[in-house]
């Protein structure tokens, strides 16, 4: 047993395990009955469904959900927590796998979407909020998408609706030190 | 000076796997008292017994102790071992360290030490145990059935058929319950009605059988053998022994747009009624909230309408009559109140822990209908005549969607557990439907099917072979109206894709519930329930129809859903318990039960007001010229159940229980201290 | 009544006319705002897809500094940010352990006694000094409220209305003196987590959702969320079929609705800002139809 590992707290092997240390949420519950791919708004688009992900989960094949961007897809409405019968919210344990997924392997979300979400963050580390104009411009230059929307620019300027000085946090700082914070944590943990 | 002996048992593995059972043995001989002390593999056995017997006679023990399982197991196995062998039955007591010890605990060396612990306890208990002799109580051969299902109509049937008497009470104006409403019933698709009307019939017309319909229990006193049982005859507003049943004030009514309970709603019946044309006893009964005149006298106006009471030629309503209490006394109850169904609506009753179902509109979809309103509309005596019509317009629906586990299954919704004859009457609407519905659509959303039962995957394969109903396996996730039809938001998990169909109507088969009000009469029974109110059997495997309360059985869907069947067959064991109960001239029962010490009792009486049972009654103690010199508490061996309650309480310590007094208890705790 | 305001990073950009139509009906309601100083952005999808840790703690700080300026309740009437900030305060309090690395990492006061509330169950809890107020300049409106996925879930967290069934917006828009239709799509999530990087995807969510308001004979839909507005607005013309045509269906914010009613005049509320003609609703309101309608999307 390592230092870390005792009777109570054995260090979580499989994937089902590592979903219900982070979550809490024990995926055995899930009894397979589709209620969650029924409700769910994306499961006409993706291969993996909500169902498929809780299987997944079970059988231990975090390849299966790693080779395919289903998991990404998921835009965390949560009708399917509200709808589970079992309360396995598969919102939330998709949330998780996202998370130990990408820790394997950095690169395994789709381009477009990692890039909008690495913009996106990187507005807040930068300015504490989001610079909306940052964020498109961030997320052009990741994802390769450079001229989509472009013809939307002066309509969202002419109403307002753009500025180009990002807002900021006066103490963007503090802002910093929880983005560092997290991270230790998430090595740590 | 005491002998006492001591067996330790390995339980086979069950014990010897953990703890050292000759280590405990031969620690437990070192003990001052103890004359004689082994182990062996299975005490319980015929050669253990033996073992026991042989040792009490050569060496004359005073008390046995039989470290093994717990007394719930083999106590009265080892006590009437040690009783053929010339020992009063109460000096042997078991040690517990099979569940107390080697089940819980993996350390071999300390669950040994625990088992000698506990094992010198109880030799200490035994040295200053005290013999005791049974209790003998008379019994009363006359048992109450409460409920007149078709569970409680066949208990009534067998125990009166055994030769005792029976007083079946059932709360609605009729016996029949909801077999009286289904149409046909799985797996064989004979009549319901059909057979079960005759059993109404024989109930009513059963020398033996006393039946009070449109009555409660309203308070149970006593004990086993021994029950004085309050009634409440509801006030019916008709004379029972004036009505000759001819129906003339029903058909006088003139307020006929009452929803009939019996149709689940979808027919109408006026406000004086038989609820149905086969109903035992044939007698009407006024609904007091609709009935023109008593709402009018309610209001202090005058009597408003006399319909019924000009057509009645024999003088028999009766609008003066008021709710009447009867006692009985019964030796044996026998309860089978049956189930009601979960319904999906926003308001669950005051229940917190339930939830309806907002995704399925919360009932105020048109055509979306329950289980037993399809049965209404399957039968033959239905509102419908047998044609299954949409309520909302009468029109033929060409798709049906059936969904199983609505409420059941769905701990998010609170019920958790499977309400076992869904799968079964799913399959059966299925294929009535497709009977009468040529090249109607029945489709049925699953999770599993649970076919368990004779000829029961059978007739679910038939339903899916031979009768062409469509089972997609999946929950539904969402239904709503759009104009005339009901969208069905599915998804089919072994097909891997969405489903929806649009479905004329839609039949939900909704969990089993135990009646509404059966907390309370559990509690006026003294018997438990689980959180859902299903009342609690003593034990779940040997003692199935037995409640904790001696001489209280249970029989049918009041215990956990239940077939018809498994009704019958749980009635007729009831049956067979009672009666084995009523071929005893007197009761007997073990002596562990409190005694008052009349002498110091103050009479304070603390202890009647803590007893769960009301085994404590007052005696005066009088003196030669028969003067009352004052009154203490007495306790009711027939009643009292060995709690200790009373004991813990007493402030003068005059109370104390039989086999456990407060010098045994000390000396064990001093045992273990020492 | 006086709350901590959460504005939110979009009141101060895409949904302009969101923040300036609160502000506008605010204070005849009697609501007072006082904006949590140097408050931070909550983090949205993208903390939540990446980290919980920081899903959490982003939302935490603002909930911190509110607290430290003296508040109980805290008012952020971006859906979005409301999930996350009430989703942030649901899960500190139910975790303990979680608790104690949150708190670390502010590294600052915390007891997480804020209360978060969205617009919707503020303004449904004003609906009788609504009423009271109302000109009556929106009788016959028909209005399409439309919840969207992160007002009303997950239930634990929301819990201010039915989760299957909420009828607060409803209120809000009958307290109004307008008329909500009865339609389907109102819990449906519109995609607009989507909105930038997969395009048909939110195309295809957003139309199925014009499309049943449409057929319910809604004159407009009522929103309380940025990222459904600017979805349903800016890229409703992406999300009509070819040949389609049909009116544009006007998006407002439920805020907007109110101050109509009100009688606030439509600039103050910023309906000039939409990429949708407002005019179905404004003609009908006190003021002039005076939104211009360059269509862009």
């Amino acid at each position: 047993m390592s230092a870390h590992e005792d009777a109570h707290h054995p260090v979580p092997r499989t994937l089902a395990d590592k979903v219900r240390a982070a979550t809490g949420l024990n995926p055995a519950r899930c009894y397979q009955c589709g209620k969650c791919s029924a409700g769910c708004p994306m499961a006409a688009e993706t291969t993996l469904r909500p169902h498929d992900v809780m299987r997944l989960v079970n059988q231990d094949r975090p390849d299966r959900l790693m080779d395919d961007e289903s998991i990404w897809l998921c835009l965390g409405c949560e009708t399917c927590a509200a709808r589970c019968p079992n309360e396995c919210e598969p919102a939330r344990v998709t949330d998780a796998v996202r998370e130990i997924v990408a820790a394997a392997r950095p690169d395994a979300a789709p381009r477009a979407i990692r890039a909008f979400h690495a913009a996106f963050l990187d507005q807040i580390r930068k300015h504490g909020r989001l610079g909306e104009m940052g964020l498109i411009m961030g997320y052009k230059l990741r994802s390769g998408h450079l001229f989509a929307d472009a013809a939307a620019a002066p309509g969202m300027m002419s109403r307002g609706k753009l500025a180009f000085v990002a807002d900021k946090v006066e103490d963007v700082e503090d802002v910093r030190r929880i983005f560092a914070g997290c991270a230790a944590h998430g090595e740590e943990g | 000076m005491a002998r006492i002996g001591v067996f330790v048992c390995h339980c086979g593995e069950n014990i010897g796997r953990t703890v050292d059972c000759h280590a405990v043995a031969e620690a437990l001989g070192q003990v001052p008292g103890v004359a004689h002390a082994v182990d062996y593999k299975y005490m319980c056995s015929d050669p253990g017994q033996q073992l026991i017997k042989a040792a009490i006679a050569e060496k004359q023990l005073t008390g046995v102790v039989v470290a093994a399982c717990s007394p719930h197991m083999h106590e009265k196995t080892f006590r009437r071992a040690a009783s053929s062998a010339g020992l009063n039955p109460f000096t042997c007591e078991m040690a517990n360290v099979r569940e107390h010890c080697s089940w819980i605990h993996e350390d071999r060396a300390s669950a040994t030490a625990k088992a000698i612990d506990l094992s010198r306890m109880m030799v200490e208990k035994v040295k200053r145990n005290v013999p005791l002799s049974t209790i003998r109580i008379p019994v009363t051969r006359r048992a109450l059935v409460i409920g007149g299902g078709i569970a409680g109509i066949q208990a009534a049937l067998d125990i009166a058929d055994g030769g005792a008497e029976v007083v079946l009470v059932e709360k609605a104006p009729s016996i029949g319950g909801h077999m009286s409403q289904l149409s046909e019933t799985f797996p064989t698709l004979d009549c319901s009605q059909c057979i079960l009307t005759p059993r109404m019939v024989e109930v009513y017309q059963h020398p033996r059988i006393r039946l009070m319909s449109w009555s409660e229990v309203e308070s149970v006193e006593g004990y086993i053998g021994n029950f004085k049982v309050t009634i409440r005859k509801k006030a019916r507003g008709v004379d029972e022994d004036k009505c000759n049943g001819c129906g003339a004030c029903t058909r006088a009514c003139p307020n006929k747009r009452i929803p009939s309970e019996f149709d689940c709603g979808l027919g109408k019946r006026p406000a004086i009624y038989v609820p149905f044309p086969q109903a035992v006893p044939n007698l009407p009964v006024v609904d007091r909230a609709r009935c023109t005149l008593l709402i009018a006298r309610s209001k202090g106006k005058k009597d408003a309408c006399m319909k019924c009471v000009e057509a009645c030629q024999r003088g028999a309503i009766d609008f003066e009559q008021k709710d009447r209490f009867v006692t009985e006394e019964v030796g044996a109850i026998v309860v089978a109140t049956g189930y009601q169904l979960y319904e999906i609506g926003r308001d669950q009753g005051g229940r917190k822990d339930l939830h309806g179902y907002g995704e399925y509109g919360y009932g105020t979809i048109p055509d979306v209908i329950d289980g037993m309103q399809f049965e209404r509309l399957a039968s033959a005596s239905g509102p419908t005549a047998g044609r299954i019509l949409r309520p909302s317009d009468g029109r033929e629906p060409r798709t049906i969607v059936f969904l199983q586990c609505v409420g059941s299954r769905d701990p998010a919704k609170g019920i958790e557990y499977c309400s076992k004859i869904c799968c079964m009457y799913v399959a059966k609407h299925a294929m009535l439907y497709r009977h009468k519905e040529n090249g109607g659509r029945a489709v049925v959303f699953y999770m599993d099917i649970r076919a368990a039962g004779k000829g029961y995957d059978e007739f679910t394969r038939r339903a899916i072979e031979e009768e062409g109903a469509e089972y997609v396996r999946g929950r539904v996730s969402r239904m709503y109206r759009d104009g005339d039809v009901i969208k069905v938001v599915g998804f089919d998990t072994l097909g891997g894709e969405p489903f929806g169909v649009d479905a004329d109507m839609v039949v939900l088969a909704t969990a089993m519930r135990p009646q509404p009000g059966i907390e309370s009469l559990a509690q006026k029974l003294s018997v438990s329930y689980d959180r859902h109110g299903f009342i609690n059997e003593a034990h779940p495997k040997l003692r199935p129809v037995e409640t904790n309360t001696a001489g209280v059985f249970v029989a049918g869907a009041c215990q956990a859903p239940r077939d018809i069947p498994d009704s019958v067959s749980m009635a007729s064991a009831t049956a067979s318990k009672v009666l084995g109960l009523f071929s005893n001239e007197m009761l007997e029962r073990e002596p562990t039960v409190a005694r008052v010490d009349a002498a110091i009792c103050a009479g304070c009486f603390h202890c009647e007001r803590v007893c769960p049972y009301g085994a404590v009654t007052h005696m005066e103690v009088k003196d030669r010229q028969g003067n009352v010199l004052k009154v203490v508490a007495d306790v009711n061996p027939g009643v009292c159940q060995g709690c200790g309650t009373c004991v813990a309480t007493c402030p003068s310590k005059s109370v104390e229980l039989q086999g456990f007094t407060d010098e045994q208890v000390w000396a064990q705790i001093q045992a273990f201290l020492g | 009544m006086k709350v901590a305001y959460f504005p939110g990073c979009s009141m101060h950009g895409t949904s302009r006319e969101y923040g300036e139509s609160l502000h506008a009906v605010a204070e005849p309601l009697g609501v007072e705002l006082d904006e949590v100083r140097d408050w931070n952005c909550c983090g949205a999808s993208s903390a939540h897809a990446s980290s919980r840790m920081l899903a959490v703690a982003l939302p935490a700080r603002s909930l911190a500094l509110a607290e430290a300026q003296g508040h109980e309740q805290l008012l952020a009437p971006c859906a979005a940010c409301y999930n996350r900030l009430a989703g942030a305060r649901h899960e500190i309090a139910e975790d303990a352990e979680l608790a104690g690395h949150v708190k670390r990492i502010l590294a600052r006061p915390f007891e997480n006694r804020v209360a978060v509330l969205n617009a919707v169950e503020v303004l449904r809890d004003l609906g009788e000094t609504i009423k009271a107020k109302a000109t009556s300049p929106l009788k016959g409106l028909k209005v399409a409220c439309y919840y969207g996925c992160l007002l009303v879930r997950p239930a634990a967290v929301t819990r201010f209305d039915d989760p299957e069934d909420p009828s607060s917006m409803e209120a809000v828009v009958k307290a109004c003196g307008a008329e909500p239709v009865a339609w389907r799509m109102r819990l449906e999530c519109c995609g607009g987590g989507f909105s930038l990087s997969r395009k048909p995807s939110v195309v295809r969510l957003g139309r199925a959702i014009l499309e049943d308001a449409r057929k319910a004979g809604a004159d407009a839909i009522a929103v309380a969320c940025p990222m459904c507005h600017s979805n349903l607005d800016f890229r409703q013309k992406a999300m009509a079929r070819d040949g389609e045509d049909k009116p544009p269906m006007p998006i407002v914010f439920i805020t907007q609705v109110v101050g109509l009613a009100l009688g606030i005049a439509p600039e103050k509320l910023g309906m000039q800002r939409h990429f949708v003609s407002t005019k179905r609703v404004t003609s009908r309101g006190n003021g002039e139809a005076t939104a211009p309608a360059a269509e862009v999307g």
